[in-house]
């Protein structure tokens, strides 16, 4: 199986600020690769970069095979773009939107209007075809974007942030519908801020802070490099000092959550069992005793804000 | 070539959006057709002169005035409503938007530049030759069409309004100094240093020859300074906007 997107060095400058600074990955075929960062980090950047709309001031890129720097127009054939802020003419209908991008990707008016119709259907969007875009709810300009985005039946799909400020059951629908085009092959490259978004859809995520990127695997890999961010949460029938486990070997932080205390920890089994031992000495009763993983949002914090958590 | 071909009709299919979107909008209602009309009125009532000595220069503000009333505002309201970033995804190159949205403008212009004619030959006013009269406005349109595009460009606003009262202030002055009110011959020598540097001067010259057989450059120069400023217009809006797109997205 081939790259569908691979990017070596890129670097992006605007003035002194590096918005882009020397990043390298691969996206595979048919893959759901997430992009996550905080606001600033580089991500619309890279995405502009890869969709060919602004120029890199290093480094290579190349989409669906192609340059570029050196092929923008071959590499916009083979895309399609969701951008972060809703952009179909408002003037128009959708029925018209659909036409224009149909058209301006040279296809032909029959085949532009058997996809869109397709589309439209799918997308729950065919009875108000009709309508000038400026009337529709923000849901349904979302799901016109992504109808607009396949319209010309892409090899790689952009998306960014597809499912912000959504309703939950637009929002499930566009995840749904990025589920089955990457079952029919299409390569997903998705930017977002959902952690459990990111968690539900990807393959493998990228995290990118600064302008580089601190980490690239599969959620369940960049999970388990954090190990460190896993927690015991306790209840006894009694209230308890959080202070009082911090003085454990095992134990990296303690600290009071409501009723409870959460004691981070690298080996949660040694830390059960000093808990026990603890209860019994001091003619406690455990209420309740939760192992808790690393969420993708812990790793992410991590990542991106490694001076804020301190452990 | 077959590349060539192909952008050329996207910048038929943006120039068509165009003309759905744009056309009625009020700032090009107002400047494209409200203005110039009152404009050549005031220009015509109560003077006393023959009507084929106003013309040259009621056709040529009438051109001048619609063919730049589109293209200033496309790009700043395209960057305003972010469809510009949309047209880029597709497969269209900078100067296919810019052909696209000067192609609409030079629409607007010439439908409208064509009424004065038709009223010419309505009034039967003689003039040497129609064909060239007509060959004179597509490419002053297409010249004026240009203008209008390259002056949005800089600077890369999404504020329309700014757009159009900066091509006010170079529209203007242009008009004053292009044979439309004063005839180039009556100008003072830097009068007419002044005036070759405007577009509008050579169509004027050109009208002016057809209606009344009184041309100051000739017909070669003036279509030859015309088609200098259309390729050099288009040249410069092309480029303007390509280094100044970053700004826009």
């Amino acid at each position: 199986m081939g790259y569908a997107i691979e990017v070596r060095d890129l670097t992006k400058l605007y003035g002194n600020f590096t918005a882009v600074n020397r990043i390298s990955f691969e996206v595979k075929e048919g893959e759901i690769f997430g992009f996550l960062g905080p606001n600033g980090a580089g991500k619309t950047t890279t995405i502009r970069i890869l969709t060919t709309l602004i120029k890199p001031d290093g480094g290579k890129a190349f989409v669906a095979g192609y340059d570029v720097l050196k092929n923008p127009i071959e590499v916009k054939k083979r895309i399609g773009v969701v951008p972060e802020v809703s952009n179909a003419y408002v003037d128009l209908t959708v029925w018209e939107n659909l036409m224009l991008i149909g058209k301006l990707y040279g296809l032909p008016v029959k085949k532009i209007k058997e996809n869109a119709t397709e589309l439209l259907k799918e997308f729950g969007l065919y009875d108000v075809r009709d309508k000038l875009v400026k009337f529709l709810s923000k849901g349904m300009k979302q799901r016109l974007l992504l109808c607009m985005a396949l319209v010309n039946d892409p090899e790689v799909l952009f998306l960014d942030e597809p499912t912000s400020g959504l309703d939950v059951e637009s929002a499930r629908l566009l995840r749904e519908k990025i589920v089955q085009y990457n079952g029919e092959g299409k390569t997903v490259f998705l930017s977002t801020h959902n952690m459990e978004e990111a968690n539900q859809l990807c393959h493998r995520i990228a995290i990118i802070n600064h302008g580089k990127i601190a980490a690239i695997d599969t959620p369940e890999n960049l999970r388990a490099q954090s190990m460190d961010l896993q927690y015991i949460e306790v209840a006894f029938n009694k209230t308890v000092e959080a202070g009082i486990f911090s003085e454990n070997p095992n134990v990296v932080k303690a600290v009071p959550a409501g009723n409870k205390v959460r004691i981070y920890t690298p080996d949660p089994s040694a830390v059960i069992c000093f808990l026990v031992e603890y209860a019994k000495k001091n003619d406690l009763r455990i209420i309740s005793l939760n192992t808790m993983m690393p969420s993708l949002e812990d790793v992410f914090l991590k990542l991106t804000k490694r001076k804020e958590v301190v452990l | 070539m077959s590349n060539f071909v192909e952008q050329f009709r996207c910048s038929l299919v943006v120039s068509r959006k165009n003309i759905k979107i744009y056309y009625l909008k009020g700032p090009v209602v107002t400047f494209g057709l409200i203005f110039p009309l009152f404009l050549a009125l005031a220009y015509l009532i109560g003077r006393n002169v023959p009507l084929e000595d106003v013309l040259p220069g009621l056709i040529g503000m009438t051109a001048f005035f619609t063919a730049t009333a589109v293209g200033p505002s496309i790009v700043p309201w395209e960057t305003r409503s972010k469809t510009l970033e949309r047209l880029l995804c597709c497969p269209v190159a900078m100067w296919t938007i810019v052909v696209g949205d000067m192609l609409s403008s030079f629409i607007f212009g010439f439908a409208i530049s064509v009424i004065p004619l038709v009223l010419t030959l309505f009034f039967g006013i003689q003039l040497l030759n129609f064909i060239i009269l007509l060959l004179a406005l597509i490419i002053a349109n297409l010249c004026f069409a240009a203008l209008s595009v390259l002056l949005s460009a800089y600077p890369p606003t999404d504020v329309p309004a700014t757009t159009m009262m900066l091509s006010s202030l170079v529209k203007f002055p242009l008009v004053f100094i292009s044979g439309v009110f004063i005839p180039i011959e009556e100008l003072p020598p830097w009068g007419r240093i002044i005036a070759s540097f405007s577009p509008l001067t050579y169509f004027t010259d050109i009208v002016r020859l057809l209606f009344i057989n009184r041309g100051f450059y000739g017909l070669a120069l003036d279509f030859l300074a015309l088609l200098a400023f259309l390729i050099t217009f288009t040249i410069a809006a092309i480029k303007i906007h390509e280094r100044t797109l970053t700004k826009r997205l």
